[in-house]
C-alpha cells in the first residue's frame, strides 16, 4: 500500500474490513499528508490530530474486539468539516474573527451521524467568512491556494473543504452550500461536489448565514463516495423543523451505465455571452457523452434566470443580516471594551465582522428597512416564486438540467478582491438552485488550456439527489477525468 | 440609485456596525452600485405573484411538551467574554434612576 490516500471509502472500507490496513495508518497517512502539503495550500483554520489519532485508535479496537458485529458504516474513514459546523469543545471560527475563540456546546447534526457511524476527524477547513464570498478570500484567517495551480483561487465559500479533498488530505469533506458555496469550489478544484435538497439535510448546529437557502453538502472524488456519505446524513431530524420526513432511498450504483429512457434537459439561458470559451467546449462535450451514454437531450427555457442575482444577493442578506444580529458580543464572540451599551454591540460588531459581512449585513438591512422592504425584499420573494416554478415546469419534462458550474475556472487571487458585483457573478449558475430549493451536483469535466479544472453541473427534482449521482456514476464510470490528481 | 452618506450612515445604525469614515464611503459606492444592478427587478410583473419565503410545503411541526434535560449553566456560560454570579455581564443599562 504505497498511496492510501488514493482509496475510493468503498476500497478503504474493504481494507479496513480484512484487516489489511488500521484505521489509524490510513488516518496516519492523511495527516503525512496534511503536514507536507499544508503549508502551501492552507486548506485547514483547525487542524485536530491528536482526536484523529484518538478515534482511529477507538475505530481499530471496536473492529478488533467485534469482527463479526454489524459496526457502524463508516468506522475509520477519515473527513474534514468547513469551520461553519460545530464540533462540541473543537474550536468553530467560521473564518471569522468574531468567533476567534468560540468552542461550541454541542455538535451538528450532520457532523453527529458521520460520527456515529464512526468517522475520524481530521479538523476544520477554511472558508469565508460566515461563508460569504467565492474564493476563501474573504476568511479572516488565511486564503486557501488551489492545488492545480496555487496561483488562483480554490472557489468558495467551502474552499478549503474542497482544496483538502483536491490535495489528497481528506478523502470527504462537508461543506454548506448557500448560493454554490459547495458546487463552485468542487468546480474549480476538480472533484465532485453534491447540495442536496433543501429539508433533505438537517441544518442544526450549521452556523446560520441564509436560512432558507442554505444546505449542508458533501465533497469527494466521486458520486459513488458521496452517495454513501449522502445516505448516512440525510433524513428529518426533530432538531431541525425544516428537516423532511421522506424516506431517504439506500443508493444503489451498479456497473450499468445505460442511461436509455433518460432526459436531460439544457438550458440556453445557461450558455450566455461572457462564459469562458474553454468552459462551454468541455461542458458541451460532456452532455454529448451523456447522449453517447443513451439519455436524451432536450433544449429546455428558465426564463427567469436572469433575475436569479439580484433575487439571491436581497433575500440571502435580507436573512444574513437578520441571522448575525446574534453576535452581540456579550453571549460569545470579540466583545469591545465600552462602557455604554449600545456603542458596546457597535463596536463590537464594527471591528468583529470583516468587510464583506459587514457589506451584506448593510445591503441586507437596507433591502427590509421601512420603505424598501415592498420595492427589494418583498419583490425578490416573488420574483423567488416565478424562478422555482421555472425548475417546476421543466422537471415535468426532464429528469435533469445539465449546465456548467460557473462562468469560468479558478481565476487568480485577487482578480475581484475589488470588485463585490463581478465575484458575485461567478455564482450565477449555482444561485437559482439555491432559491427553488432543488439538489445540485457538480462534477470534472475536463481542463482549460491553463490546466484547470472545469465543472458540470446537474440539477434535479427536490429529493431526487439519487438521479444526479446515478447519472453522475455512469459518467464517472465512463470518464477518467475525476481521477486526475494535482502534482503537488 | 445612488446612497447618501446619511443614508448609509443610518443603514449602519439600524444594523448596529460602528464604520469608519472610509468604510462609510466604500460602502456607500459599493451598495450603489450593487442596487442598481437590483433595480432590474422592479421590470419584472410580479402584479397576482405570491412571495416565496420557504420552498418547503407549509406546515406545522409540533413535538410533545416534555421538559428535557437543560444545557449546564456553565456550559451556557463557556463563551460569555463577561459573566458574574452566573449570568451575562453588560455594560449599565440605565443610569441614576432613569
Amino acid at each position: 500500500m504505497s498511496n492510501l490516500s488514493d482509496l475510493s471509502i468503498r476500497q478503504a472500507l474493504k481494507l479496513l474490513q480484512n484487516g489489511d490496513i488500521s484505521s489509524v495508518e490510513l488516518t496516519q497517512s492523511y495527516l503525512d499528508r496534511i503536514q507536507t502539503f499544508e503549508p502551501q495550500i492552507k486548506a485547514f483554520i483547525t487542524l485536530t490530530p491528536e482526536l484523529a489519532i484518538a478515534q482511529a485508535k477507538s475505530a481499530d479496537q471496536l473492529r478488533k474486539n467485534n469482527p463479526k458485529e454489524d459496526l457502524p458504516a463508516l468506522l475509520g474513514i477519515p473527513i474534514a468539516v468547513k469551520d461553519v459546523l460545530a464540533l462540541e469543545n473543537v474550536r468553530c471560527t467560521c473564518g471569522s474573527r468574531i468567533l476567534e475563540n468560540f468552542i461550541p456546546a454541542y455538535t451538528a447534526t450532520t457532523v453527529q451521524r458521520l460520527l456515529d457511524a464512526g468517522v475520524v476527524i481530521l479538523g476544520k477547513t477554511n472558508t469565508d467568512e460566515f461563508a460569504m464570498g467565492s474564493s476563501t478570500e474573504n476568511s479572516a484567517y488565511q486564503t486557501t491556494h488551489n492545488p492545480w495551480n496555487q496561483d488562483h483561487v480554490p472557489g468558495g465559500s467551502s474552499g478549503g473543504s474542497a482544496a483538502a479533498v483536491s490535495a489528497g488530505m481528506a478523502p470527504i469533506a462537508l461543506g454548506s452550500d448557500t448560493g454554490g458555496s459547495v458546487r463552485q469550489p468542487a468546480s474549480f478544484c476538480g472533484i465532485t461536489g453534491l447540495k442536496p435538497t433543501y429539508g433533505r439535510v438537517s441544518r442544526f448546529g450549521l452556523i446560520a448565514y441564509g436560512s432558507s437557502l442554505d444546505s449542508v453538502g458533501i465533497f469527494s472524488h466521486t458520486a459513488e463516495d458521496l452517495a454513501v456519505i449522502f445516505e448516512q446524513i440525510a433524513g428529518r431530524d426533530p432538531k431541525d423543523a425544516t428537516s423532511m420526513d421522506i424516506p431517504v432511498p439506500a443508493i444503489n450504483l451498479d456497473s450499468n451505465t445505460d442511461l436509455t429512457g433518460v432526459r436531460i434537459g439544457v438550458p440556453k439561458e445557461y450558455f450566455i455571452a461572457g462564459i469562458q470559451s474553454d468552459v462551454e467546449k468541455n461542458v458541451r462535450t460532456a452532455i454529448q457523452h451523456f447522449e453517447s451514454l443513451g439519455a436524451q437531450i432536450v433544449e429546455i427555457s428558465l426564463p427567469h434566470t436572469e433575475y436569479a442575482l439580484p433575487v439571491y444577493y436581497l433575500i440571502a442578506t435580507a436573512e444574513a443580516s437578520a441571522n448575525l444580529a446574534r453576535f452581540d458580543g456579550v453571549r460569545y464572540g470579540y466583545s469591545a471594551e465600552v462602557a455604554s451599551l449600545w456603542d458596546h454591540f457597535k463596536q463590537s460588531r464594527g471591528s468583529g465582522f470583516g468587510s464583506e459581512v459587514k457589506r451584506r449585513i448593510m445591503l441586507g438591512t437596507y433591502a427590509l428597512s421601512a420603505g424598501y422592504y415592498d420595492a427589494y425584499y418583498g419583490q425578490a420573494q416573488k420574483v423567488r416564486t416565478l424562478i422555482k416554478r421555472d425548475f417546476e415546469q421543466v422537471f415535468e419534462h426532464v429528469d435533469a438540467i445539465a449546465t456548467p458550474v460557473a462562468p469560468t475556472t479558478a481565476f487568480k487571487i485577487g482578480e475581484h478582491t475589488n470588485d463585490p458585483l463581478a465575484m458575485y457573478l461567478e455564482d450565477i449558475f449555482t444561485l437559482p438552485t439555491n432559491l427553488a430549493g432543488v439538489p445540485g451536483l457538480a462534477f470534472p469535466v475536463g481542463f482549460d488550456r491553463q490546466g484547470l479544472p472545469v465543472g458540470m453541473q446537474l440539477m434535479g427534482p427536490h429529493f431526487k439527489e439519487e438521479t444526479l449521482l446515478k447519472l453522475v456514476h455512469s459518467y464517472q464510470l465512463s470518464t477518467q477525468w475525476h481521477k486526475l490528481m494535482p502534482e503537488l | 440609485m445612488q446612497l447618501t452618506i446619511q443614508e448609509v450612515e443610518h443603514i449602519a445604525e439600524l444594523a448596529k456596525l460602528d464604520l469608519s469614515d472610509e468604510e462609510k464611503e466604500l460602502y456607500r459606492e459599493q451598495l450603489s452600485s450593487i442596487l442598481e444592478y437590483a433595480a432590474m427587478l422592479q421590470n419584472v410583473d410580479t402584479g397576482d405573484i405570491p412571495p416565496t419565503a420557504s420552498v418547503l410545503p407549509e406546515r406545522s411541526v409540533l413535538r410533545a411538551d416534555v421538559v428535557q434535560e437543560p444545557l449546564h449553566p456553565e456550559t451556557v456560560l463557556q463563551n460569555a467574554p463577561h459573566q458574574k454570579e452566573q449570568q451575562f455581564k453588560v455594560p449599565i443599562v440605565m443610569e441614576n434612576g432613569q
